[in-house]
């Protein structure tokens, strides 16, 4: 199931204002991610979501902590849930950047971003090079098993089925059976 | 018996220390007149600040006016006078704010919740933009780096104080320091509870054995601790000190007794004072000066 969530649209909604297109203080980004949440709450067992932030003027710190940081901590950390939530983050611009990166490293977490010329999809935040060079491996060669990314990558069979296993728990892979495929990969938008 | 508190002829983040300082014997019920009458230039940080004094002060006290009327009419457009009427009995001759002043980024503002701060951020970005690349010489990204700032200064009144207060955006030269730079300015002032009793607010707050204003401030500011146990907070000043520094900007915060300042390189203030006369709240200022050849980017 795959969503669409025009973050200003939900921010206006939330205000009940039409006059505000940017995210600032913690009690609007708190409304905002809790009505993101509740569209949500109707996705089936794996679901991708594309967070746009196309239509937001600038989103600050407090903002950026609750809207991003909380709903990827929930999400990321929710194996316990049956529910699988991806994320793919559309339109974030140099007047977005700032603050989501720094609530990534804060937290010590990362997401896709889909490139804005909407052609392509990036991984950023707090990630490491094994990490790094796994998840474009997979967005490069789309549906990958350890095998797959150990042929291309020269890493144990092994090492490569921990990191996607890794990067599947923090939503950043999806698992199909036995492979992988990137959030943002042309696969998993269709998976 | 009515208690004179002289508001010094230049006001600003280092003079207030006076009217402090004068306040600092006086009962916080007794009657008081703050005497602004010789008072030729007030800061952004002044002019909140003395809002913030007539907030706190358990008996309405009087305000005389700058006798100065270009004084006078100055702080009427900045709209002083607008938010003072509410906390002092005004004397003097008070003006009638007229048209818009161009050094005046953001008018004295209330800020007392959220939507105040939308409001606030919202009004200032076109102008922001215009200043900051043509007055600042500062690339127009910065922009949103300004608004985030004030976004996350302002929040600190909502989060935090208790109660409301003001912020105030002026542009002016700066000649004393910066040998007639431009500089934009940020004031955040309020009486409320401040940064001590704010960290002590928070659940199982263990104090150490050097804990008072310098401390929580330095928690605050430095650290980015905060009384709320998430994670994620916090980062608002960080943030504002991340900008600051990228902008060879300075921050300052006053709260109680103690004062801690990000100082840049142009300026030789002291980076933590402590023991100072108590005033109640906090009082923030950003500093961001023009850029010239050579400097931050």
């Amino acid at each position: 199931m795959m969503m669409h969530i025009d973050v200003s649209s939900v921010l206006r909604q939330t205000l009940s204002c039409e006059l505000y297109s940017n995210l600032v203080t913690r009690p609007t980004g708190a409304a905002v991610r809790t009505q993101i949440e509740a569209l949500l709450a109707d996705a089936r067992e794996r679901s991708l979501t594309i967070i746009d932030f196309s239509h937001v003027g600038m989103i600050d710190f407090s903002c950026a902590d609750e809207v991003v940081a909380k709903l990827l901590l929930r999400y990321a950390a929710a194996e316990r849930e049956a529910r699988e939530a991806y994320f793919l983050f559309r339109g974030v611009t140099d007047d977005h950047w700032d603050a989501i990166e720094a609530v990534l490293e804060r937290h010590g977490l990362a997401l896709v971003l889909e490139s804005a010329d909407g052609d392509g999809a990036r991984l950023v935040g707090i990630v490491n090079e094994g990490e790094r060079r796994a998840w474009q491996t997979v967005y490069e060669l789309g549906r990958t098993g350890a095998a797959d990314l150990s042929a291309a990558t020269g890493s144990p069979p092994d090492q490569c089925q921990q990191v996607l296993d890794g990067l599947h728990r923090r939503r950043l892979l999806m698992r199909l059976d036995d492979a992988y495929v990137a959030v943002g990969g042309l696969s998993g938008l269709h998976g | 018996m009515t208690s004179v508190i002289t508001v010094p002829p230049s006001l600003d983040d280092h003079t207030f220390e006076q009217v402090v300082e004068q306040l600092a014997s006086v009962p916080a019920d007794a009657r008081l007149l703050v005497d602004a009458r010789h008072t030729r230039w007030a800061s952004p940080y002044g002019l909140t600040a003395l809002l913030a004094l007539g907030q706190s002060r358990a008996e309405r006290p009087t305000f005389a006016v700058p006798d100065a009327e270009e004084t006078a009419s100055y702080w009427a457009r900045t709209g002083f006078f607008r938010h003072a009427d509410a906390l002092f009995d005004l004397t003097g001759s008070v003006p009638r704010a007229r048209g818009g002043e161009s050094s005046v980024l953001l008018e004295i503002t209330a800020v007392t919740k959220s939507e105040d701060v939308h409001d606030v951020v919202g009004r200032i970005q076109q102008k922001a933009a215009q200043i900051l690349s043509k007055e600042l010489n500062i690339d127009a990204k910065a922009t949103v780096g300004f608004a985030m700032t004030l976004s996350e200064v302002c929040q600190n009144i909502v989060e935090h104080a208790g109660r409301g207060g003001w912020v105030g955006v002026q542009t002016y030269t700066w000649r004393k320091r910066l040998g007639n730079r431009r500089v934009v300015v940020i004031a955040v002032c309020d009486a409320g509870c401040g940064f001590r009793e704010s960290l002590e607010s928070a659940p199982g707050k263990v104090r150490g054995d050097r804990w008072d204003d310098a401390a929580a401030l330095e928690e605050a500011v430095i650290r980015g601790v905060s009384r709320f146990r998430d994670p994620g907070r916090g980062q608002g000043l960080a943030g504002v000190r991340r900008y600051v520094g990228r902008w060879d900007g300075k921050v300052s915060v006053r709260s109680g007794t103690a004062k801690i300042a990000i100082v840049p390189s142009w300026d030789d203030d002291v980076p933590l004072q402590e023991q100072l006369a108590p005033f109640p709240g906090s009082q923030v200022q950003v500093t961001i000066p023009e850029r010239v050849a050579g400097g931050p980017r």
